[in-house]
């Protein structure tokens, strides 16, 4: 499969076997460092939206492998005239760097730089869209928690409607023939077309409200923050943020060997005496970024093959 | 009789028949008859027996391309385009959604870089029946009922 080149702008694009393929080269890069690997490389990391995590994971990995980064982040793309100084600010920097990480706020918007781009384009989040990235991490992340991608029960707890990474995990997850489990209240349930498209490929899900009915079942559970900025209403937030918590009432249900994955930052969806406890696998998941951006910058940019 | 008759004949042209009354302004529109100069004619809540009502257009003078006519099948299906040479139908062409749409049909999501900047919007289709159509650049889904022309 021939990585060189291309952009990395939503998991569809991506399939089984190329999912896999960086998964397997993100475990030799985070067992044996390339501090060479990059040199003389330079990734623009364009953050038209502010990041703190995304960001410095992916500055993290080019530099570990010897690269160097330019870029900014920043609030003032945020008019209407946004996407016009995207298309150009795109063209000038492919001609400075040799792969560019971006995120913006809005849908669409790594799509159209990398058709004005002449280098590869990394999304590192489109508003509400796709995050590619993190969905490979996550996906090395329950893999190196369980040994396996295969036939696992995932549970996705808490706001469905609105999070990018369920949808997307959910996508990538659904080659690996699991059962699915989908906790969330009635107001941030999992949209019908991701359903329609499990039903499609026969992969059996269940729906439900209350978290303690299924926890016991579950490999994977996929904690989300119900997000403040998604609610038009203030009241009706409150009645929401608070549904699931998980505490250790809900880990001692857990099956062992059960992990508790989550995209942070958490609010309070997860009690801190979870940490301790061998299912709460997301600090370690975060940390997975830097090994799996560094193979996707090794993959795109020609370095790894 | 025939119930078309109220429509005069054409030399030649195109019929578009059996859209369903509802749509056929729409595909009128997409038909962007602004480009047309010779006769247009155009019948709504004619009696039809597979359909309750249709609707149909008549185009003198111009052999609608097959690009033309999968465009049709966007809004309504079910049509059936006949070009008429002569003042008989020469060829019928069926309509068939096309793989990609472009610049025909707004995206529904308000926050979709299409709707902020001056882009061609672009649709997959994924499926046929339901039509359903995916967004290249939001990735937002949308059917027939969703479909806005540009
Ligand atoms: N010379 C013509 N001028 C204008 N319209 C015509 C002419 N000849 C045929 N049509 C129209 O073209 C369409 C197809 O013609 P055809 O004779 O095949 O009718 P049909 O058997 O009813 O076909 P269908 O099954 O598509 O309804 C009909 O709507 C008919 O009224
Ligand atoms: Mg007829
Ligand atoms: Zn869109």
């Amino acid at each position: 499969m021939a990585f060189k080149g291309r952009d990395v702008i939503s998991i569809r694009d991506f399939s089984k076997s190329e999912i896999l393929q960086i998964i397997s080269l993100a475990k030799e890069l985070e067992k044996k460092p390339s501090p060479e690997l990059m040199k003389g490389k330079i990734m623009a990391s364009l953050f038209f939206e502010p990041s703190t995590r995304t960001r410095l994971s992916f500055s993290s990995a080019m530099e570990r492998l010897g690269g160097k980064v330019l870029g900014f982040e920043t609030k003032e793309f945020t008019s209407v005239s946004k996407g016009e100084t995207l298309w150009d600010t795109i063209k000038m920097v492919s001609q400075y760097a040799d792969v560019i990480v971006m995120r913006h706020s809005i849908e669409g918007a790594a799509r159209l730089a990398s058709e004005a781009s002449s280098i590869p384009i990394i999304n590192a989040g489109d508003g509400a869209n796709q995050h590619p990235t993190q969905t490979i991490l996550d996906m090395y992340t329950i893999e190196k928690e369980l040994g396996k991608l295969e036939g696992l029960k995932i549970g996705f707890v808490g706001d469905l409607k609105y999070g990018r990474t369920v949808h997307s995990l959910c996508m990538a997850m659904s080659h690996f023939k699991p059962k699915m489990y989908f906790i969330a209240p009635e107001a941030l349930k999992m949209p019908k077309p991701y359903l329609d498209d499990l039903s499609e490929k026969g992969i059996e899900y269940v729906e439900e409200a209350d978290l303690m009915k299924f926890c016991g079942e579950l490999d994977i559970m996929y904690m989300t923050r119900i997000q403040k900025e998604r609610f038009p209403d203030p009241v009706e937030y409150n009645k929401l943020k608070g549904v699931y918590r998980i505490d250790k009432s809900i880990t001692q249900k857990m099956k062992k060997g059960a992990r508790i994955l989550h995209p942070l930052p958490r609010i309070d969806e997860i009690s801190i005496d979870v940490d301790d406890t061998e299912n709460a696998a997301y600090f370690r998941q975060a940390a997975n970024g830097v090994p799996v951006r560094q193979a996707i910058l090794a993959l795109v940019t020609g370095a790894l093959k | 009789m025939k119930k078309e008759i109220i429509i005069p004949a054409i030399e030649n042209g195109t019929v578009i028949d059996h859209i369903p009354s509802k749509v056929t302004f729409r595909v009128m529109r997409l038909l962007d008859p602004k480009e047309y100069t010779n006769t247009i004619n155009v019948a709504l809540n004619l009696e039809s027996k597979k359909m309750g009502k249709k609707g149909l257009i008549k185009i003198s003078g111009r052999m609608l391309t097959q690009d033309m006519v999968n465009k049709v099948a966007l809004l309504a299906p079910s049509a059936t385009v006949s070009i008429i040479k002569d003042y008989s139908v020469s060829k019928k062409v069926v309509v068939k959604v096309p793989e990609m749409i472009i610049n025909l049909v707004k995206c529904t999501n308000p926050n979709c870089i299409t709707n902020m900047e001056e882009v061609n919007t672009k649709f997959l289709t994924i499926k046929e029946i339901p039509l359903k159509l995916r967004c290249v650049y939001c990735e937002r889904e949308i059917s027939r009922e969703d479909i806005q022309l540009k």
